[in-house]
């Protein structure tokens, strides 16, 4: 009997990887076993630790959260809309769900039988490898270059390793063209170029081909145990098959592909198949090797750096990293927490071979990163703002000590230069007389931007408030932001005037929710990601957290978090403008990398419709965060 | 002496359908048959089914290889207006007897409870078909999503919706063709939809 509910939910999946790759008359097959579950919004499909069910399960209609639990929160982790798999762990793995996914909102979800799956999976090598890298990479779907696939499975691990976690999805570096012999060769000669070369294989191929392999174990196990004699041609002692893979494997990829065959060695072929010529051979030691080359591996080059040359290279490794990350649909909270900790470290140093080069420091100081450094969100090269306090010194040793300062500061921004920061246009930097000074100076300088906020005061001072403590006394920063926060708590005033300049550009969305974009000459028809959607939501969760008296917190994705559990009647705003965020700034980051600028005007017209949706999407939070603002602040009276 | 007390001469498949009844299977999860009919005309006595379409639903989910689907021969050509004859020239099912595609229902169904929208007028007419076959009534207990509704939002009984209002309601997704089988479903999501809100186990 024909069965076109069936076919209809055939229809659906067909759209969707690793489906795209079945034909449909699998996918009807594979829809006949399906069972459909409906969830009423919040309801837990499955929890951490509860056992695997026995289906993974694709989003029909709504939305499925994935969350864990770190430091005894739960986060989420990212959102499964329609076409998106999740609980994938079942394939992979025997033990206990590590997420929990519980919906959204309403939601229809088919449930996939892993047992019928299962044939279509080992069958057909492009949904495996879809399956295995969406597990592995414990992201979104990994074809999608409209960022629509989510994240897809179950063995996030959330916490400092996150680090590790983005290096492993590199491309892995191999051995390139490497050492074959024939099957007819003899043994020992093997044996002989095997220890001269210092290599624990070797591929034995026919016309380019892979058709085994011969490893050290072969040699210990067949021929010094005496099964074999020393002459024997190497075809009776090689492994069959080898192991292949193609060209472009990642490291989770190599080292799953080795545990799944138990083998030391992936041969790699031109298209992974042992039907096409050999490039390169991959060892355990290559998978070892690179993941020695992670963040931790930057921060520790980044300790042993004696010239701005060698951070230099340390950032535009960093680079590489969030490209790849980029690419790869790595969770861009992950991302910047990497490299905020890498950027930090940088400047770490910089400090530290500016002392080095300046002598001793006279007296105690602190050195604060500030803007979008101090708010731990700088991915691009753009510029750079920082400032100093030292120690409060008598009257007559002040000169000296701020000469000091200024002399150091000057060498660290030297080193920024030429890492390739942009500079700061306004000058808002520690070797900037205003901006180094000691403390008593500078709790006055907050003072009046804090009592008397002229409008052009305000606008030049907000940055001053995203900072970030990086080097010297914690003592000064103690003080200060006490110092700072006394003077803040229940200031209707200066909440007005930092609100007010939050409002300034308002939502971008024109007459028939069109983009507002540029008119001017140089950026004619571009969008203004920068100023007109990431700057009103910065500008947003900073009045916000000042005004709520939130301390050492000053990345705008984690104050409009912070902001959720402080405010629960407005948590749905503030996550989504949390959201948005995250989702504003992929895109200028990507566009940034891409056009190799600061990714602040994003061309329209190069936009996929897809990606034209989620940026608009992104504007209605911010429209409404800005009303909170007039609302709260009572903006009436100054606008 | 008992065979006729039965009713002699039953036909098998309807013995078979009266023993299902006989079971108590308390403990295996009840077996709900989504089902909907498309008929030649609104009146039970005049008009007959022409398709029915059934889908399973099982402890809080669609079963979707619990599946039935038939399509009747229409005897009564002269019943046929034009909208059902696009419907048959759309797609030439194979069709069989009234009597055959009973058989098979009852067959499917077993002592499943059925669940459909706006049952009264679609059981009566299976009734009714059974009745020519000298057979006696449905004996499944049948649920109405509409019913289901009035008492989700307490609304008065005399207050009906129709299927797609419901869908609208409910934000489902409504099916291109209307056809028994793919009726069947969205009713079945509705039911899934429905049975959770009014917390039935």
């Amino acid at each position: 009997m024909r069965n076109p509910i069936a076919e209809r939910i055939a229809d659906f999946l067909k759209h969707y990887p690793p489906f795209t790759s079945l034909t449909y008359q699998e996918l009807v097959t594979i829809s006949e076993q399906v069972k459909v579950v409906y969830l009423e919004k919040n309801q837990i499909l499955f929890k951490i630790g509860d056992p695997t069910h026995s289906s993974f399960y694709v989003v029909a209609s709504g939305a499925v959260g994935l969350s864990v639990i770190s430091d005894a929160e739960e986060t989420l982790i990212d959102k499964c809309d329609e076409g998106d798999i999740l609980g994938l762990r079942p394939f992979f793995a025997k033990n206990n769900y590590l997420m929990t996914a519980k919906s959204r909102e309403d939601s229809i979800i088919y449930a996939i039988p892993i047992e019928v799956f299962k044939p279509y999976v080992t069958g057909n090598s492009s949904v495996l490898s879809f399956l295995l890298e969406s597990f592995a990479s414990n992201t979104r779907n990994p074809y999608d270059k409209d960022h629509r696939g989510k994240l897809i499975s179950e063995n996030v691990l959330f916490n400092e390793q996150s680090a590790t976690d983005i290096q492993y999805f590199q491309p892995i570096k191999y051995t390139k063209k490497p050492i074959t012999a024939s099957s007819n060769d003899i043994v020992k000669y093997i044996a002989q170029t095997m220890t001269s070369r210092q290599i624990g294989s070797v591929i034995i191929q026919e016309n380019q081909m892979p058709i085994g392999i011969v490893t050290d174990n072969d040699l210990r196990s067949k021929i010094t145990t005496g099964l074999f004699p020393i002459e024997v041609s190497v075809d009776k002692i090689m492994t069959v098959p080898v192991v292949t893979v193609p060209e472009d494997i990642s490291i989770a990829e190599a080292q799953m592909m080795m545990l799944k065959h138990n083998v030391a060695y992936l041969c790699v072929t031109r298209d992974g198949t042992e039907k096409s010529a050999i490039s390169g051979i991959i060892s355990e030691h290559h998978v070892v090797a690179a993941q020695a080359n992670n963040p931790g591996v930057l921060l520790k080059q980044i300790k042993r750096a004696e010239r701005s040359k060698d951070l230099k290279i340390v950032r535009d490794k960093l680079t590489d990293l969030i490209q790849n990350s980029i690419d790869r649909n790595i969770p861009i909270s992950h991302i910047t927490s990497v490299a905020s900790e890498i950027t930090s470290a940088i400047t770490k140093r910089a400090i530290t071979l500016a002392i080095e080069k300046e002598g001793t420091p006279p007296v105690r100081f602190a050195w604060f990163n500030l803007g979008s450094q101090g708010r731990k969100e700088q991915l691009l090269l753009t510029d750079v703002n920082n400032s100093l306090v030292f120690e409060d010194v008598p009257a007559e040793q002040y000169d000296e000590v701020k000469k000091y300062f200024l002399r150091m500061s000057e060498r660290v921004l030297e080193t920024f230069e030429k890492i390739g920061y942009e500079k700061s246009e306004q000058g808002l930097n520690a070797n900037n007389e205003l901006w180094c000074k000691s403390l008593t100076d500078w709790i006055k300088q907050y003072n009046t931007w804090i009592n008397t906020p002229g409008e052009k005061g305000i606008h030049t001072s907000s940055i001053f408030f995203d900072y970030d403590f990086i080097y010297g006394d914690p003592f000064l920063e103690k003080t200060l932001t006490e110092e700072i926060f006394s003077k803040t708590a229940n200031n209707q005033l200066f909440y007005a005037f930092l609100g007010t300049d939050a409002i300034k550009k308002p939502a971008p969305l024109g007459f028939f929710r069109q983009f507002l974009v540029e008119q001017d000459e140089e950026h004619k028809d571009t969008f203004d990601i920068k100023n007109r959607a990431i700057t009103p939501l910065v500008d947003a969760a900073r009045v916000f957290a000042i005004s709520k008296g939130i301390k050492g917190i000053t990345n705008t994705y984690q104050r409009f978090k912070k902001l959720a559990d402080l405010e629960p009647q407005n948590a749905d705003l503030y996550l989504e403008c949390a959201e948005a965020f995250h989702t504003l700034h992929w895109f200028r980051t990507e566009d940034g990398l891409k056009t190799d600028s600061n990714g602040s005007y994003l061309n329209i017209e190069e936009l996929t419709k897809v990606d034209k949706v989620k940026l608009k999407n992104c504007f209605q939070p911010i429209n409404d965060i800005q009303d909170l603002i007039k609302n709260r602040f009572q903006l009436t009276y100054f606008t | 002496m008992l065979d006729w007390l039965k009713g002699k001469g039953d036909p098998s498949f309807w013995k078979a359908y009266l023993d299902s009844f006989e079971k108590d299977n308390l403990d295996t999860p009840v077996r709900y048959v989504i089902f909907d009919c498309e008929r030649t005309g609104l009146d039970w006595k005049k008009d007959s089914i022409l398709s029915l379409g059934c889908i399973g639903v099982t402890s809080d989910h669609i079963e979707i290889k619990d599946f039935f689907e038939v399509f009747i021969e229409n005897k009564n050509e002269a019943h046929q207006n034009e909208a059902v004859e696009k419907l048959f020239k759309a797609h030439s099912h194979q069709t069989v007897s009234e009597s055959e595609a009973m058989m098979q229902f009852l067959n499917h169904i077993k002592n499943s409870t059925l669940v459909g929208h706006n049952t009264n007028l679609d059981i009566e007419m299976i009734n009714q078909a059974l009745k020519r076959m000298n057979l006696g009534k449905l004996k499944n207990n049948v649920l109405d999503i509409n019913v289901m509704y009035q008492r989700f939002k307490n609304l008065p009984e005399d207050q009906h919706h129709t299927l797609e209002e419901l869908c609208d309601l409910f934000k489902i997704r409504k099916s291109h063709r209307h056809t028994a089988s793919n009726d069947a479903y969205v009713t079945a999501l509705l039911f899934l939809k429905l049975k959770r809100k009014l917390r039935m186990v």
